[in-house]
């Protein structure tokens, strides 16, 4: 093991871990029985050692980068004597996750996604790790609690817009790389484009990618441009009915029922199979484009608010309470750093200062232009400011879902609805 | 005959016997009964281990507050079940439960017991319906809601249908009533196969005599059905109502898939609200205690049935 790295747990951990033999006698005896006891040797007794990642992605060619990095630690460290990685469902992710940890049977590390970092971080669920001074502050700002970080962040993926060239050339549309060069691309300019699409060709014009009126936090994508904000920068108070979301949500409302420039609800439009004209998405989703029609990708539109960007970001912490967290430390100081980052890059973006230019981002990302690389990733990473989060984020997420399904609806009263959002949620931020 | 009866019962006796000689411990008796215990000992081993002991533990949990993130364990009393009476999310969990069992219960039921009373009729292609009609209970419960959710979207295959004979169809899933309705009906399609099957069972053992002297006696369908076939089939009845009761207290997979709660809160049952509790939101000490609640609005719903056979079940074997 490399003596650089180390970890910490958080103070006061071993206290709440002593108030709880019931339920971990519980959860052993139920993992006992479940699944034979546990899956890998323990550092602890200086045996071999196996280590076991959750992640979200069951991608070949992701899998197959990953085990080339664990095969690589494995022969600088032959005491760790294997390395899984254990695909969960990405739509149940957090939960299949939090449920081995209930159960006894903890990963040694773990994908954790922006949602739920807040409640990871902040509940001291993870060991601490070696900051990196490479890896930009604005990225790591997720992660971090009290000034030491607890997960590397390791995917920061900024959303742009993927654009079917062919479909606006049909549809009669100009590229928005032409409205870009003319200072149009706004999102009032997208409403009026992506309404022409459906007029004239029947597709969707526009799509906010895994929103589907229920993932309402990818509507950052859009009123971020307006300035709006779900709740204030200390999380305590609701900001859902302030103006600027009003008239971001009212844009919205409109795009869909008024325009129809957006899917209404229970419709699908999938992008990447040439169901829709442009979508907002990461630039992490190229993987699915094929040569079946001309595409561009190009920055988030303007709004009333001038240019912003929007991040997603997932990190990948080590879990406090297992066997093996300074082999886990150690392999994640491993699997993250210069060279490795650089290779995974490909798939899941680095915040790396080192690497952050379009040529080292363009080996990686042959499918991208430097230029596209240039304004949507490299911006969007250095300036981009992650999707809404929060502690409790699971609960906050489905009440402000609750809330907001009226405003789905044609005749909704978009402020009423804004208003009622606020008093759903208010007393849950104030806890 | 008597001798030999004599024989078995002087086997069978285990006290000492006069001359002082001791009988052996392993009889024949006593053989089987160890042989029974053995049969039975997985089911009862598989039984203490998945249901005893769990049952146990979420009671127990639900006096004890448990953040799985913050590895933090400790008892709170009865604060969970004070938190139930004030939880202002419950009344409409409950409200929305009853709303899916009833129509699911009035509905399979009474489809179940008309296709079982048109399947009984001597009908050519009678048992290729009956298979089409059983099939769905043999199909993946996830994949079948996952096919139901593709056909109920806006521009579905069921919207697609009603278009054709001239019918806007409605935002199936987006309604917080249709939404509901077609969670029941997804449901319904699902397992009314199988009520169907033990219906059709149960009708086959009515004795057609009886219906050749009602027909005599001048009673018409529709009479010989409530005043023959009903109480005839009413232990079928019961069962079906229990097993299809207690299932539609449990429905998870449908919501899960077709509508995770919405839109708003219409279709959040109580098992999906126990399992956001427990498993999203992390309150497992509150998800125990719907558990609870659960259990006992089944056990209460499942006496009070068993209690009202007495009133209404014609005969029990």
């Amino acid at each position: 093991m490399s003596s650089s790295t180390r970890h910490r747990t958080r103070p006061g951990r071993g206290t709440l871990v002593r108030g709880r033999p019931v339920a971990l006698a519980a959860a052993g005896l139920l993992a006992l029985t479940a699944c034979g006891g546990s899956d890998g040797g323990s550092g602890s007794d200086g045996g071999p050692v196996t280590l076991r990642m959750t992640i979200w992605t069951g991608n070949e060619e992701h899998l197959k980068l990953l085990n080339s990095i664990a095969a690589d630690y494995r022969k600088k460290n032959p005491d760790v004597k294997e390395i899984k990685f254990d695909t969960l469902p990405v739509e149940s992710y957090t939960t299949a996750l939090t449920t081995q940890i209930a159960g006894g049977k903890a990963p040694d590390l773990a994908w954790i996604f922006e949602n739920s970092a807040p409640d990871f971080v902040a509940s001291g669920a993870l060991a601490e790790i070696e900051d990196d001074e490479d890896v930009l502050p604005a990225a790591k700002k997720l992660w971090q609690h009290e000034g030491k970080l607890y997960a590397y962040p390791f995917s920061t993926s900024p959303f742009g817009v993927f654009v079917n060239t062919d479909m606006l050339k049909e549809a009669g549309q100009p590229a928005p790389a032409e409205l870009i060069e003319q200072g149009k691309w706004t999102w009032e300019e997208v409403a009026k484009v992506g309404g022409a699409v459906r007029a004239e060709t029947g597709e969707a014009g526009m799509v906010i990618r895994d929103f589907d009126y229920k993932m309402w936090d990818n509507l950052a994508t859009v009123w971020d441009g307006w300035g709006a904000e779900p709740w204030s920068e200390d999380g305590r108070t609701c900001a859902f009915d302030e103006p600027e979301m009003t008239e971001a949500m009212t844009f919205l409302h409109d795009a869909i029922f008024a325009d129809e420039a957006m899917p209404a609800p229970g419709t699908t439009a999938d992008f990447f199979a040439g169901e829709a004209a442009m979508t907002v998405t990461q630039i992490s989703r190229a993987s699915l484009l094929d040569d079946s029609f001309g595409w561009d990708f190009v920055p988030l539109p303007e709004g009333p608010a001038g240019s912003y960007d929007v991040i997603g970001q997932a990190g990948l912490g080590v879990l406090g309470n297992g066997d093996n967290v300074e082999e886990a430390v150690d392999f994640l100081a491993f699997m993250t750093n210069e060279k490795n980052s650089a290779a995974l890059g490909r798939y899941f973006p680095q915040a790396r200062a080192s690497q952050l230019d379009a040529d080292t981002l363009a080996t990686s990302n042959p499918q991208l232009k430097p230029a596209q690389l240039e304004e949507v990733v490299i911006g969007g990473i250095e300036n981009g400011k992650v999707k809404p989060t929060h502690t409790n984020q699971a609960e906050l997420f489905d009440a402000v879902r609750a809330a907001l399904d009226p405003l789905w609806k044609p005749d909704a009263d978009v402020a009423k609805t804004l208003q009622d959002v606020c008093s759903a949620i208010q007393p849950q931020l104030e806890k | 005959m008597a001798t030999l009866e004599r024989a078995r019962t002087k086997a069978a006796d285990p006290r000492p016997r006069g001359d002082g000689s001791r009988r052996p411990f392993w009889t024949a008796r006593r053989r089987d009964q160890l042989a029974g215990y053995l049969f039975i000992a997985p089911q009862l081993l598989g039984s203490v281990l998945f249901v005893l002991i769990p049952l146990v533990l979420v009671f127990w949990y639900s006096f004890h507050e448990w953040n799985v993130l913050a590895g933090s364990f400790h008892g709170v009393g009865a604060d969970n079940y004070r938190a139930l009476a004030d939880d202002p999310k419950l009344p409409g969990v409950l409200r929305a439960t009853a709303f899916f069992s009833v129509g699911l219960v009035v509905l399979n039921l009474s489809l179940a017991l008309a296709l079982a009373v048109l399947l009984n009729q001597k009908l050519r292609g009678s048992i290729v319906l009956r298979t089409l009609f059983f099939s769905p209970v043999v199909v993946s419960l996830v994949a079948w809601t996952i096919v139901w959710g593709f056909l109920l979207q806006k521009n579905g295959g069921i919207n697609a249908g009603l278009d054709l004979i001239g019918v806007e169809g409605p935002n199936w899933l987006r309604g917080e009533t249709s939404s509901m309705i077609s969670v029941v009906v997804v449901q319904v399609f699902k397992n009314v196969g199988l009520n169907m099957v033990l219906f059709l069972a149960a009708l086959q053992g009515v004795p057609r005599e009886l219906y050749e002297a009602a027909t005599v006696d001048g009673a018409g369908r529709w009479r010989q059905f409530l005043r023959i076939t009903v109480p005839l089939i009413s232990p079928t009845i019961l069962l079906t109502s229990i097993i299809t009761v207690v299932g539609s207290l449990q429905v998870f997979a449908q919501i899960a898939v077709l509508t995770q709660g919405g839109p708003g809160n219409s279709t959040t049952v109580l098992v999906y609200y126990l399992y956001q509790q427990a498993f999203e939101f992390h309150h497992f000490g509150y998800g125990a205690t719907l558990s609870v609640l659960l259990f006992l609005i089944v056990l209460v719903l499942t006496v009070v049935q068993w209690q009202m056979r007495k009133k209404w079940v014609f005969h029990e074997s």
